[in-house]
């Protein structure tokens, strides 16, 4: 049999790497690509350069004298309207803000979660429909009535405050994303866990939580640059002193007095989105490694 | 019939009136049961007939609409699943995926608050029963199909309760390994004597394996008897059909003069086990208690032959007989053409005879 030597196709099938359709799909994926590294290209190399440099003119080339200066500008000298501290006091403000914000509304959401795919109370239909609603209903519309009820609770221009409009907002798209994470875990799982004797707590501590790496780190990916990323509550809801990072470049970048520090305000900006820039890279590794080492089926 | 009183002393397991509804959906009406003390009841019923409903009604993960349910003498109708003194195995296992399989079967027995030496104990005793010794420390994810539903039968056993709950077991097994299970899971009962009730839709498991089956349709009881009685004298149209592979075959008729009589054929009902009275009738023969010559009496019950099954040991015939099919199997190995002409008898001992109107067993 061996040494019968058959015609035709044999092995796997070779590829043509010059075909027209590599050439659309690589092509496309150029293009998209540098449309956006492009900017950000610029934004590096500006502010590595002096301002002398700067207004030479051409954005594109790399800095002749590369300096640090305006990072180390930015970070600590900056000046707004109101100080000269730079964007630190908003760097730790937001970490301030971000950090109960997120671990507040995934525990919360992912127990709401928990508790509308597991256990069929009675009312949780309706109560996962109340939740619904909340996450098609706009933002603008609840800002006033919100800034009433943490007037009420004496909780408005509070970095407390924040947080609860943050882990609030946050509750119905965790909610549904926990839900039907939940829902997909096989139920006889949880049915052979009350046999073993676990109640409520014990099955979301030692059953769902081990399992649920994956959505846990979905989760967070979205709640931190969600809330990183927010200026609009951060404005409405904290008095200047409590300003997040985002505030903070927005009244740096917006200056009118001086000279424009391009070189500055780049710097900034860039340093504003280092935190969900490496919460996705730090994530993203675990998300993977997460669904590998899951083995939830089988 | 067997007897249905209760005795507290030796009930194990007493189901009253249960009913269940999902919403609109009655999914369980009035089911009754008296199990004994070591007895191996069988659910057997087709796919959405309440299996499953009934069996995690005993377990506690369902909330029951009416009805009681005592363990042991006890009504345990409101109690959580772990004080019910229940084991329970899954079909899909339901094995802790991040748990070894110690892990797994320790896992109730902590909830438990036991010692950690009768825990280390248990498991030692339930590993050594189940030959899974060897893999104790390995995870789920690590194990093959049958190293993990022996794995959820431990889970069961280290529990040290009367009263085992399986939720078809076996049906993500392939058949080889299905049989071999079937036998330990059998053995497993006459080793430890306690009360199994068994969920599945495999007729073959049912016969083996039981003591006694209850062949449930849509929610309700249709027969309860042992395997036995049950292939022997179905007791409705329904039980008749559900209970042999291939089916029992079905002849309308009319019972006149000790005689069952179909488009102008006729046979004797010498020794029929039952009441046959004459009027309208059903009669229902398997094929395994037919039998056939090549060559008979006019007279005779003639049937041509549409398509043989060999199986090796055995074959099917499938013929047409008045313009309907007609199953027979036959160890006879020999080749009939299509088209030949079977002259059969019908061993009417192992027949049964239905009242068209209630299905009912004459
Ligand atoms: N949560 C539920 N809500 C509504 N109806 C349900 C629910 N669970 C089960 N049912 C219905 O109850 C009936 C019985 O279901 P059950 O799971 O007991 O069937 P089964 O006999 O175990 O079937 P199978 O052999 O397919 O497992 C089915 O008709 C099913 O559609
Ligand atoms: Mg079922």
């Amino acid at each position: 049999m061996a040494d019968i030597a058959f015609d035709g196709p044999r092995g796997s099938k070779p590829r043509h790497r010059l075909s027209g359709r590599n050439i659309m799909i690589y092509g496309t994926l150029i293009v998209v690509a540098l449309y956006y590294l492009i900017p950000l290209y610029v934004m590096v190399m500006t502010s590595l350069k002096g301002l002398p440099e700067i207004r030479v003119g051409n954005i594109f080339s790399p800095p002749v004298e590369a300096t640090f200066e305006p990072w180390v500008k930015a970070w600590s000298q900056a000046c707004t309207g109101l100080n000269c501290e730079g964007l630190q006091r908003g760097f730790w403000n937001s970490v301030r803000i971000t950090v109960p914000s997120v671990f507040l509304s995934i525990l919360i959401a992912s127990i709401n979660g928990y508790a509308l795919a597991n256990w069929r109370f009675r009312g949780a239909e309706f109560f996962f429909a109340i939740l619904m609603i909340g996450a098609f209903i706009p933002y603008q519309v609840m800002i006033y009535p919100m800034v009433i009820l943490l007037r009420e609770l004496g909780l408005y221009g509070s970095l407390t405050g924040l947080v609860l409009v943050h882990t609030v907002f946050g509750m119905p798209i965790l909610t549904l994303l926990f839900r039907n994470y939940f829902a997909t875990l096989p139920e006889e799982l949880f049915k052979a866990a009350r046999v073993d004797g676990t109640g409520f707590w014990g099955i979301y501590f030692r059953i769902m939580l081990p399992l649920s790496l994956p959505i846990f780190v979905v989760a967070v990916i979205l709640q931190v640059t969600g809330i990183w990323n927010d200026f609009l509550f951060g404005v409405v809801y904290t008095k200047p002193e409590y300003y997040p990072m985002t505030v903070q470049l927005n009244n740096i970048v917006n200056t009118t007095t001086g000279v424009r520090e391009y070189n500055v305000n780049m710097a900034a900006t860039i340093l504003t989105g280092l935190v969900p820039l490496l919460i996705y890279f730090v994530s993203g590794r675990l998300f993977v490694r997460g669904i590998a080492a899951g083995a939830v089926k089988g | 019939m067997l007897d249905q009183t209760p005795n507290t002393s030796e009930t194990s397991l007493s189901i009253k009136g249960l009913q269940l509804s999902f919403g609109a959906v009655q999914v369980l009406k009035d089911v009754n049961m008296e199990i004994r003390q070591g007895e191996f009841i069988v659910l057997l019923g087709g796919s959405g007939s309440g299996k499953s409903t009934i069996l995690n009604c005993i377990a506690g993960l369902l909330d029951v609409s009416d009805g009681q349910i005592f363990i042991n003498g006890r009504n345990v109708t409101w109690d959580e699943p772990k004080d019910r003194g229940i084991g329970m195995v899954f079909q899909s296992y339901a094995l802790y995926p991040q748990m070894s399989v110690r892990g797994n079967l320790a896992f109730g027995l902590k909830n438990a608050r036991l010692p950690r030496n009768e825990i280390a104990k248990r498991i030692d005793r339930a590993a050594g029963i189940l030959q899974i010794e060897d893999y104790l420390d390995r995870k789920p994810a690590a194990l093959s199909g049958g190293q993990r539903q022996r794995v959820a039968i431990g889970r069961a056993l280290v529990r040290d309760v009367d009263l085992f709950l399986f939720d078809e077991p076996l049906s993500n097994l392939d058949a080889k390994l299905r049989a071999e299970l079937r036998v330990e899971i059998k053995r497993l009962h006459e080793t430890l004597d306690n009360t199994m009730v068994y969920v599945t839709h495999d007729q073959i498991e049912a016969m083996t394996l039981a003591d006694r089956i209850a062949l449930l349709r849509e929610g309700v009881i249709q027969q309860f008897a042992s395997p036995d009685e049950i292939y022997r004298k179905p007791v409705n149209l329904y039980v008749a059909g559900f209970i042999g592979s291939p089916s029992m075959n079905f002849i309308s008729g009319e019972i006149s003069g000790g005689q069952f009589r179909f488009n102008g054929r006729a046979t004797s009902l010498d020794g029929y086990d039952g009441t046959p009275r004459d009027g309208a009738a059903i009669l229902g023969v398997r094929p395994e208690h037919t039998d056939f010559r090549i060559d008979g009496p006019e007279s005779g019950i003639a049937a041509t032959v549409e398509l043989q099954e060999h199986m090796g040991a055995e074959s099917v015939i499938y013929l047409r007989l008045d313009g309907q099919r007609f199953a027979l199997r036959t160890p006879d190995d020999t080749h009939y053409p299509d088209g030949t002409s079977l002259n059969l008898s019908f061993d009417i001992a192992r027949a049964s005879l239905f009242d068209p109107q209630s299905e009912l067993r004459l």
